[in-house]
């Protein structure tokens, strides 16, 4: 079973920054996990250590049932897509698919049945004797990834495989790399800045902040039940609404001085609170009772985009489009499964 | 011109009567420095080729020439294959064959050294490695003419005078070639590296299969300059070897003009001609390396 197994891995450059703190989290076989977080968040690093680019500096990592922190990149049984495609520019299609298997010496008559076995997956059969500057931004990202598949890895790892390519090509380059995966049952790990890529494509997400790991769970979870006021800004978009509020202990949170908001009462903790609301959770009603100050309006097509102010504080709600034109005050209804309260200084889920 | 009369009728309807030819002078003046520049490149050379067809008399009582005379077959041979110098011993092939073997040993040396060391400083983490290359850039400031005696007694001292290996390998240590090695290497994608690294290819893998193929259009103008380089040392050859049978082409010009007893004259066609060969090899290796950098530069992306 190839399943990856990080236990207390820490990352210390040396310069004395650290770039991951102590991480643990399993990955079982065939799983995709995106590690997901603004730049500079430890992501890559993370990456980078199971790819076996850089050391690990304290904990282990296992791939199968096998540490491999001292183990090779070459030996690890890994593939690895990079960001800039990192294609052999020298190289035909086929060279780069098979460079890794001719290091390993495999007869040439494999690689090649390899080669093009991956090629006819990918639609790259015709192009197999082009340079990779001949080839455009999606066709190079499929001959980066024909050339991790051929190597039947255990492992994938992915580094923002799409973020060099437009917007249409992305979505399609996602459900392409998704059920690809699928198919092929191999454990991934992928890393992106994208939420929409992380939500979209995993089975699990690890959000990370800070060299820290925030939340790890299914999107839906990260989705529904933030664990933190990060983790509910960064998912999701538009972000989730956070309000400054104050918690008094038993149903009831206060938003300024006269707004009060019923709440289930399972947090035991009473004072201040971040009080999150999704902007797609919140609806216009005629019978809601909170009122909301409508500054402007965002036409997303699908949706509308309100923003304004609630109790003084910005916030925005995400409405169905119908044409009917608004403004002034207009009154809320906030379900009470929609409040999402966080501690008020550590910002953690209550 | 037509192009111009399709796309801007309005323009060409008024003025269509009266047609003005305006000189531009700008236009004049840059084609007369571009033309002067180019006359004072070949004139020289065209002397020299109009020279070498006269017999030494002619060149001796009326100089340089400017017409074509009736002596260049003979002069060509006599330069080529006739043997010549104190001894008797070196024709013009020979000489030839010795500037060849200096020209290309001294490109290929300085390029093989120049890429190791460059690939060290910018592929390992050595201590020091900036130092070091900061000390081997520092030898630009010492070229040969400064250190020609140490170099001189090193090279006496193990015996490898009158050798090829005594001509070639003291001047292959190449601050230039390093300096830019080292800049190509740097600008060179860490991703390839860390790909090839998951690929398995080890150091010596990496340097052979991936960075000597991106570096070719690096090595051609290299080779192009360090050919010429090569090609054109006097000094030191002069000073290492002192049987004719290790004279280059630019020594043997001299020889050439130098040989005369009492009352002879020198054979200034011969010596015209000569010069010409001596010319040929770094304008053919210039023109066939420049179609490669074209190729190279079109070619790829890096």
């Amino acid at each position: 079973m190839s399943k990856v197994t990080l236990d207390r891995v820490r990352k210390v450059y040396p310069n004395g920054v650290e770039a991951v703190r102590p991480s643990s989290f399993e990955i079982p076989h065939g799983e995709l996990v995106v590690m997901v977080g603004p730049s500079g968040c430890g992501k890559s690093t993370l990456l980078r250590m199971v790819a076996g680019l850089e050391d690990i500096t304290d904990g282990t990592l296992s791939i199968g049932d096998r540490v491999v922190n001292d183990v090779d990149p070459a030996d690890r049984n890994i593939a690895m897509v990079f960001q800039n495609y990192a294609l052999y520019p020298h190289m035909t299609v086929a060279k780069n698919m098979g460079y890794g298997l001719k290091n390993r010496g495999l007869p040439k008559a494999e690689i090649d049945a390899k080669v093009r076995e991956a090629a006819r997956m990918l639609n790259l059969s015709e192009y197999l004797d082009r340079r990779p500057s001949q080839l455009s931004g999606g066709q190079r990202q499929r001959v980066a990834m024909g050339r991790a598949i051929v190597r039947s890895p255990e492992l994938f790892l992915f580094d923002e495989p799409l973020s060099n390519l437009d917007a249409k090509l992305r979505n399609q380059m996602r459900i392409e790399i998704r059920s690809l995966q699928r198919r092929l049952g191999v454990t991934a790990m992928y890393v992106t800045h994208d939420q929409v890529e992380a939500m979209t494509m995993a089975d699990r997400i690890i959000v990370l902040n800070a060299g820290q790991i925030e939340q790890i769970g299914k999107p839906s979870e990260i989705y529904n039940r933030p664990a933190s006021t990060f983790v509910a800004s960064f998912m999701g978009a538009p972000p989730m609404n956070l309000l400054p509020a104050s918690y008094n202990g038993n149903g009831h949170v206060a938003l300024g001085d006269d707004l009060a908001l019923p709440i289930q009462a399972d947090a035991d903790h009473a004072g201040e609170v971040q009080l999150g609301i999704r902007p797609e959770e919140v609806h216009l009603s005629d019978k809601g009772k909170t009122p909301f100050q409508l500054d402007l309006i965002e036409e997303l097509g699908a949706s509308r985009l309100l923003h304004g102010k609630l109790a003084g504080h910005e916030f925005t709600v995400n409405a169905p489009n119908d044409d009917a034109p608004l403004e002034g005050t207009l009154m809320l209804d906030l379900p009470q499964h929609a409040l999402h309260l966080f501690h008020g200084e550590t910002g953690r889920r209550l | 011109m037509a192009d111009i009369t399709d796309t801007t009728p309005a323009i060409i309807a008024a003025p269509a009567s009266k047609p003005t030819r305006r000189i531009k002078w700008g236009l004049v003046g840059d084609h007369a420095i571009l033309i002067l520049g180019s006359l004072f490149m070949v004139v020289p050379v065209f002397l020299v080729f109009m020279t070498a067809s006269h017999t030494p008399v002619t060149v001796h009582t009326e100089g340089m020439q400017w017409w074509l005379g009736d002596q260049l077959a003979e002069n060509f041979h006599a330069a080529m294959f006739e043997k010549g110098g104190f001894t008797d011993t070196v024709d013009g092939m020979r000489m030839l064959m010795n500037s060849m073997i200096l020209g290309i040993g001294f490109a290929v040396g300085k390029i093989i050294i120049s890429m190791f060391a460059a690939y060290a400083i910018v592929y390992f983490r050595l201590k020091f490695a900036t130092l070091a290359f900061w000390i081997i850039f520092t030898t630009l400031l010492l070229p040969l003419e400064v250190r020609i005696l140490p170099s001189y007694e090193v090279i006496q001292g193990m015996g490898l005078t009158n050798t090829y290996t005594g001509l070639i390998v003291p001047l292959i240590a190449s601050a230039t070639g390093t300096f830019f090695f080292r800049q190509f290497f740097r600008s060179v994608p860490e991703e390839l590296v860390e790909a090839s690294r998951i690929d398995g290819a080890g150091p010596v893998k990496f340097f052979i299969d991936i960075l000597i193929p991106l570096s070719r259009t690096m090595i051609a103008a290299i080779f192009i300059i360090m050919f010429v380089f090569g090609w054109n040392q006097y000094l030191w050859p002069t000073l290492i070897t002192t049987e004719e049978g290790f004279f280059t082409l630019v020594r043997g010009i001299r020889q050439i003009v130098q040989t005369y007893t009492d009352s002879s004259i020198p054979e200034h066609g011969q010596a015209m001609a000569l010069a010409i060969i001596a010319m040929l090899p770094p304008v053919l290796i210039v023109i066939f390396f420049q179609n490669w950098f074209v190729k190279g530069l079109t070619e790829s992306d890096k």
